[in-house]
């Protein structure tokens, strides 16, 4: 079976104007997203987690058309995304839809909640008589666990988790095979982000959808995705089946974000060792040569600044040129005076 | 005595749809040197608790009890002292350190004014006492980097400033309101290691409001949890982490999923958290637990028990832990 | 599981037990609105206003063009305002009765002030949406060309078009309309911005929602508020502007008239005792615009409550 999506080579670049610049001068370019490869299975999950700035978003965004890109993004084996004139991707977008990292801000504040789940309804299916596209939503609202007579409020009336309810029932409305998710919980309390994962997880299982998550969170993507891909400065550090990337990480930028991550147990988090990062995020404007990470690497090495590391296409992808679980000389070496 | 006693603390809120209780007769302690971890959801009022007692209120909010630092009240003193006692012993620092650092100044100049004005020193003494500020919070060429504007700092280095010009005066209370929650977490780590180790130098006690159980496991030796502006349970921290309860605690530690922990699932905490404008009469967390009773409509009182520990719930805790 | 489902339902039917139907955003602008005591006033003094002028006329004894040949050239003495004579307000320096005269001004600066910005509303609303949106450099070409309609002195090219039309209320309605789009186009646009760079808008794009259905669906309801606070504020600037001209002698062609036009003339006999011929049209001037301004003021915090 061939995949649902499979990505290669995209890269987005945005045009970056320094104030001042005469209208004619052309524009730096400012790289968000540089080589980005992967296979999505139709039913599987594929966490992309980073920190900020490391171009998750723009990748998420780039799938869906909403910033330009160039590369490829085959949709089920037959049609490029990317090649797509506007309208003719409009078909697909009913097919790829996706949740938003604020619950309330990306909810009109003057809709209902049957206004805003009808929505897509109405974009892509206008056959939809009045009658079908209400039991549609309500149909739909009962699935993210929202209560019929809700129909009528607005989304201020609302909690956090509710509305990201709301959200998730507007992106499911027009059944789509793939759901991007942006940050779907991180404005969240923990105890409703617990809530919103299982409900995508439950929705998964039941329409088999397939799931990008993209989130900061190691440990929630830990417990949502099959795959887990690491992106830094817009470029795939490593990508691995879950189980492998966490059990034994092999980036030394990925240990650094691991055990950076803070476990709430009081016992394993005094006896942790942390892999310090060197210095500042390099200006994505002006990357570093060969391997953007190296900067921040404990350990960097000569040749990381000459050749750009790739990372293969082996199950467990690593683009790193010493690849290996960081030593604890390199750790105190690197570690702040 | 605590360095820091508070006792039957209630904020309030003027609100248009009438009078809004973020925190409701909360009562804890500090002593010299400690840290505590204040953790709670949104709408636990920890971080009003904090304001009140750096009477930092909002306008249309009204702290009422007795919040007592170093033996003297502290509510309902005038700005002018308020101020002294902020500037000198007790700091605070924000989430957002672009709130509170004067944009078109540069930091230097920020920071030296602090020294002249509380501490009576010279503008050479400031400024070396300064740059040794900064050193101490590992800057990196502070020296050179003291004549840069707020904006010219990244995000990790801005909250490093901040940490800086809050220790300037040396205080004996730290308030760290939800400090590392706007960073990434590879700068989260290394803001939280400095934090202790200067608590650890300086002999500062520490309180740390976050929504961050990691954190706290982390950084504190007791912790209090809130909800619905109320205790929920305190005590130091190895003992409620290993062995909560209370059932919120008890559920928020099953929520958060840990990154070191292939089989751990997030369990959810059903509901919503309580509308503060409308709170639930009782427990503010009966409505979400699974163990609530038709007892729980009358808000349990804090008991202490194993020595240290307390807890506000009626179930006893062998059926909270079942 | 179960239990879990059931405690979500309980909770959610708390809340839906308190709240019944929706509260929209509209409606809790028009709850802060109504306890607004100034507004209220401005509103009771609008209403009022436009009473007077829209009934005014059937309480007049005489009409605005006829002369009471009774008082003509003793003015200052037989034609103060009176009960008897059936001059409310007293007559103008010819005679007529100033009464049924400011019954009329008030409905042509009424008129102006409104029609104006109702133009400026709809154009200007059009124009800054449409520019905001679609961003680039469409937008920079149309707000451009904006920037170059602002530099030319208006007011001197209305006087000029007076000048070569012929004073009337027509060339008027649409000079004061051609100025005031400028402004709103403006502001709308910079709302937009700030519009489209909010997460429910990318989410409309997202799903694929046609543009020109985004700035109707979306776009524009959200940008009511503003319009209707600009709107409000827009009809005393076009009262001044109409008046400002009338003031010249530009304005509105006799018989007609205004209050603008009525001020002048009551100004130019102030030296003969005639003061109710300036009191009159002044009191309804400031009255009017009095009362938008309140209203205006009482719609944006009402609307904005934030932004205090």
């Amino acid at each position: 079976m061939s995949p649902l999506l499979s990505v290669r080579d995209l890269s987005v670049t945005f045009p970056i104007r320094r104030p001042g610049d005469m209208p004619w001068t052309r524009p730096r370019g400012l790289r968000a997203v540089n080589g980005v490869d992967f296979d999505l299975e139709p039913g599987r999950t594929l966490g992309v987690v980073g920190e900020s700035g490391c171009g998750k978003s723009t990748l998420a965004r780039a799938l869906i058309r909403m910033v330009p890109a160039t590369g490829r993004a085959t949709w089920r084996g037959e049609t490029d995304l990317m090649a797509l004139t506007p309208s003719a991707m409009k078909r697909y977008r009913s097919e790829i839809q996706m949740v938003f990292q604020d619950p309330l801000a990306s909810l009109d504040p003057r809709m209902t909640l049957g206004q805003i789940i009808a929505e897509p309804l109405r974009t892509h299916r206008p056959d939809l008589s009045g009658a079908e596209r209400r039991t549609r939503v309500a149909e739909m609202m009962e699935r993210v666990g929202l209560l019929p007579q809700m129909i009528n409020r607005y989304p201020h009336e609302f909690s956090g988790g509710q509305c990201q309810r709301i959200g998730i029932a507007r992106a499911l409305v027009v059944e789509p095979k793939l759901l991007i998710c942006d940050e779907p919980v991180s404005a969240l309390d923990v105890s409703i982000q617990a809530q919103v994962v299982e409900l995508l997880r439950e929705l998964q299982r039941d329409l088999g959808l397939a799931m990008i998550f993209i989130a900061h969170d190691l440990s929630v993507v830990r417990h949502i995705s099959d795959e887990v891909m690491v992106l830094y400065l817009g470029r795939v550090m490593e990508a691995a089946p879950k189980e492998d990337l966490y059990a034994a990480p092999r980036h030394p930028y990925t240990q650094a974000l691991m055990s950076a991550v803070p476990i709430p147990d009081p016992a394993a988090e005094r006896t942790k060792r942390i892999i310090p990062l060197k210095g500042d995020l390099p200006s994505p404007m002006d990357p570093p040569s060969g391997c953007v990470f190296r900067t921040r690497c404990v350990r960097a090495a000569a040749d990381c600044s000459e050749k750009v590391p790739r990372p293969g296409d082996e199950a467990h992808r690593v683009a790193c040129l010493h690849p290996g679980p960081v030593r604890e000389e390199e750790r105190a070496g690197a570690a702040p005076a | 005595m605590a360095l820091l006693e508070i006792d039957d603390l209630s904020v309030t809120f003027d609100s248009e749809d009438g009078p809004v209780h973020a925190v409701n007769g909360l009562s804890l302690s500090v002593d010299r040197g400690e840290t505590l971890g204040l953790v709670g959801e949104s709408g636990s009022g920890k971080s009003q608790t904090a304001f009140a007692l750096m009477g930092l209120l909002a306008r249309n909010g009204r702290a009422k009890g007795s919040v007592r630092f170093d033996g003297h009240e502290v509510l309902g003193l005038p700005p002018r002292e308020m101020n002294r006692l902020r500037a000198d012993r007790m700091a605070i620092v924000f989430q957002d350190p672009m709130t509170s650092l004067n944009p078109y100044m540069r930091i230097s100049h920020q920071m030296v004014e602090v020294l002249r004005l509380h501490r009576g020193m010279g503008r050479r003494e400031a400024e070396r006492e300064a740059v040794r500020m900064l050193d101490a919070v590992r800057i990196p060429g502070a020296k050179e980097r003291i004549r840069l504007y707020p904006h010219e700092f990244s995000g990790g280095m801005r909250q490093r400033v901040m940490i800086a010009m809050a220790l300037l005066c040396q205080p004996d209370l730290l308030i760290a309101d939800e400090p590392t929650t706007a960073l990434d977490v590879t700068v989260q780590a290394q803001i939280m290691d400095l934090l202790s180790e200067l608590q650890r130098e300086l002999g500062m006690a520490t309180i740390l409001i976050t929504h961050d159980l990691g954190v706290v496991a982390g950084f504190c030796e007791r912790v209090t949890v809130l909800y619905g502006g109320r205790v929920m349970e305190e005590g130091p921290v190895d003992p409620i982490f290993a062995r909560p309860t209370h059932p919120y605690t008890r559920g928020l530690l099953a929520a958060v999923p840990r990154v070191d922990d292939a089989g751990g699932r997030m369990r959810a905490i059903p509901g919503n958290p309580p509308d503060m404008a409308d709170p639930p009469e009782g427990c503010p967390f009966g409505p979400r637990c699974a163990l609530a009773g038709p007892d729980c409509r009358t808000m349990p009182p804090l008991a202490p028990f194993e020595g240290a520990r307390a807890r506000a719930c009626h179930r006893p805790i062998e059926e909270v832990r079942a | 599981m179960v239990g879990q489902a059931e405690k979500i339902e309980a909770v959610a039917e708390r809340l839906g037990a308190r709240a019944g139907g929706g509260r929209s955003l509209w409606a809790d602008a028009r709850r802060r609105f109504l306890r607004n005591r100034a507004a209220m006033a401005g509103l009771a003094i609008l209403v009022f206003v436009a009473l007077f002028a829209l009934c005014g006329g059937f309480f007049a004894q005489w009409s605005n063009e006829e002369l009471d040949y009774m008082v003509m050239g003793q003015v200052a003495e037989l034609g103060g305002p009176s009960l008897e004579t059936g001059h409310y307000f007293g007559t103008d320096d010819l005679g007529r009765d100033l009464f049924a005269r400011t019954v009329q001004g008030t409905q042509i600066s009424l008129a102006v002030g409104v029609i104006g910005a109702l133009i400026a509303c709809v154009f200007g609303t059009v124009y800054g949406a449409t520019a905001g949106y679609v961003g680039g450099r469409t937008d920079g070409i149309m707000m451009r060309l904006v920037d170059i309609f602002m530099a030319v002195p208006y007011m001197f090219v209305l006087i000029l078009l007076l000048v070569m039309y012929g004073r009337s209320i027509t060339i008027l309605f649409i000079g004061v309309g051609m100025i005031s789009w400028m402004e709103m186009a403006r502001i709308v646009r910079g709302q937009t911005l700030s519009l489209k760079g909010r997460e429910f808008i990318e989410a409309a794009q997202a799903t694929g929602v046609p543009g020109p259905v985004i700035i109707a669906r979306h776009v524009v309801p959200n940008l009511l508020g503003v319009i209707a606070v600009y709107a409000t504020l827009l009809v005393p600037l076009m009262i001044l502007t109409e008046s400002f001209i009338s003031f010249l002698g530009l304005g509105v062609q006799e018989p007609l008239t205004s209050l603008g036009a009525l001020i002048s003339e009551g100004a130019g006999t102030i030296a003969y005792g005639t003061m109710w011929q300036l009191g009159f049209p002044l009191l309804f001037f400031v009255l009017t615009l009095f009362g938008f301004f309140f209203v205006g003021d009482g719609l944006r915090d009402a609307l904005d409550p934030k932004d205090r």
